[in-house]
């Protein structure tokens, strides 16, 4: 089971200032869980999301039904890896059924629109949607 | 009182020398009166994630653009947002940032569009800093606001609109995009996404030089001989030109415009920030696709 919901993701990130919301998503840039061995020494098995003004890099991996997400950005990128850890905390052990289903405009809806630029928002659309390509080539 | 000038000997060779500060220079006059350090980064959070102390942040997207129209702030804006920043118009401003300046240089540019008289950039900007083992903190700035008069910002003397590019053929422009922007394979940086300009191509006329050309790998700009090298050799401007630069919405080129201006002395340089955003969108206006600047049009 994932970390959290996206409905308490969603209200936590609007329930707060704009300031605030940055000292959010800095929080989970930094709760960004480290790549397991097994892709840390192969990352030429991980993905590049081009939509990401920083390189991010991710992978899926799909078992008995589940799916479970691996990132990587450098640390002086700290929004992607901060867009990055909220979909690991909101889709990290979600059904491939769940996962297919998550709202796509989700990015938009947790408030960061006005505080970050409308780039960086597409960078996290594309995430998603890499995710659930591979999650559809995978299952 | 104005605060002294770098005297590195590189700087000394550009046409303002007074315009850069180095890291070691910063580091000894971070605490003289009168000093305010800005950082202005590309990624919203590096300035949370440890700032030079002292230093405030001024983002380009939410402090510099107005959320409703496509321009700068008002004047009344500008005003409240530097005095919230502790800044007056005396104050001696050094600004930084990440990617060798880039979103720094923008914001310098908008801060001399409203003719702001002291702000200086931090030579190699904030990776620069940090290699050096420079201290970080996360410690938040106490700011004591400032006193800034509002100031009508001059659209004229360093900003170009698309007419005033129109107006422009027969004089040099600059394309300070990638190869791949200016050619017109893609109408954005390799690995940014796609920002909206209809069609892929370039002003024509314009000369392209990608704005990185212009600094050292420890992101500090080139010694102005290498300067001259690249702008008056390889792009062909000389002494007087009346210079445009773009790029896709006028942050690359800031940085070039900073470089001709301050460094080599170009006295008529202008950014055009409207940049491939618009004008690949622009109805009615030409463009020039592949790696040949093209020519002039016919502008009634």
């Amino acid at each position: 089971m994932p970390n959290e919901t996206f409905e308490s993701l969603i209200e936590d990130f609007n329930s707060i200032g704009i300031k605030d919301r940055l000292n959010l998503l800095l929080e989970f840039s930094e709760n960004l869980p480290a790549l397991p061995p097994r892709y840390a020494d192969h990352t030429d098995l991980l993905e590049r999301v081009e939509e990401c003004q920083s390189p991010i890099f991710l992978f899926v991996e799909v078992k008995d039904g589940l799916v479970r997400l691996f990132f990587t950005a450098p640390e002086e990128a700290p929004t992607t890896r901060g867009f990055a850890s909220i979909l690991h905390a909101a889709m990290d052990g979600l059904t491939v059924e769940q996962t297919l289903a998550v709202d796509d405009d989700f990015p938009s809806k947790i408030g960061l629109t006005e505080a970050v630029s409308p780039l960086r928002i597409r960078g996290m659309r594309g995430m998603l949607a890499r995710i659930k390509r591979q999650v559809r080539e995978k299952q | 009182m104005s605060i002294e000038f770098d005297s590195d000997s590189k700087f000394s060779e550009y046409a303002h020398p007074e315009v850069l500060v180095s890291t070691e220079w910063l580091g000894v006059n971070l605490d003289v009166d009168g000093l305010v350090v800005v950082e202005s980064d590309e990624d919203v959070l590096l300035y949370e994630v440890g700032h030079i102390p002292g230093a405030v942040k001024i983002d380009w997207h939410t402090d510099l653009n107005d959320p409703v129209l496509r321009d700068y702030v008002s004047d009344e804006a500008f005003a409240a947002l530097l005095a919230s920043k502790g800044i007056s118009r005396d104050t001696t401003v050094i600004i930084y940032g990440d990617k060798s300046n880039w979103w720094a240089s923008y914001a310098l540019w908008v801060f001399k569009l409203f003719g702001h008289p002291d702000v200086r950039l931090l030579d190699g900007g904030r990776d620069k800093w940090i290699a050096e083992g420079r201290e970080l903190t996360r410690d938040e700035t106490v700011i004591v606001p400032g006193t800034y008069p509002v100031v009508k910002r001059d659209d004229i003397t360093l900003r170009a609109f698309r007419d005033d590019v129109l107006k422009h053929f027969g004089n040099p422009l600059i394309d300070v995009r990638s190869a791949e922007e200016y050619s017109g394979e893609r109408t954005h940086m390799p690995a940014y996404p796609e920002e909206g300009a209809l069609r892929g191509g370039h002003i024509p006329t314009a000369a392209s030089v990608p704005w990185a050309k212009a600094v050292s790998e420890d992101g500090t700009y080139k010694p102005r001989a290498d300067l001259e090298k690249l702008y008056l050799d390889g792009a062909g401007l000389k002494a007087g030109d009346n210079v445009i630069a773009y790029c896709r919405i006028g942050e690359r080129s800031s940085h070039t415009w900073f470089a001709l201006n301050y460094l080599l002395g170009f006295k008529n340089v202008r950014n055009y920030d409207g940049s491939w955003t618009e004008w690949g969108s622009l109805v009615g206006v030409p463009i020039a696709k592949g790696s040949e600047p093209g020519l002039a049009p016919k502008v009634a």
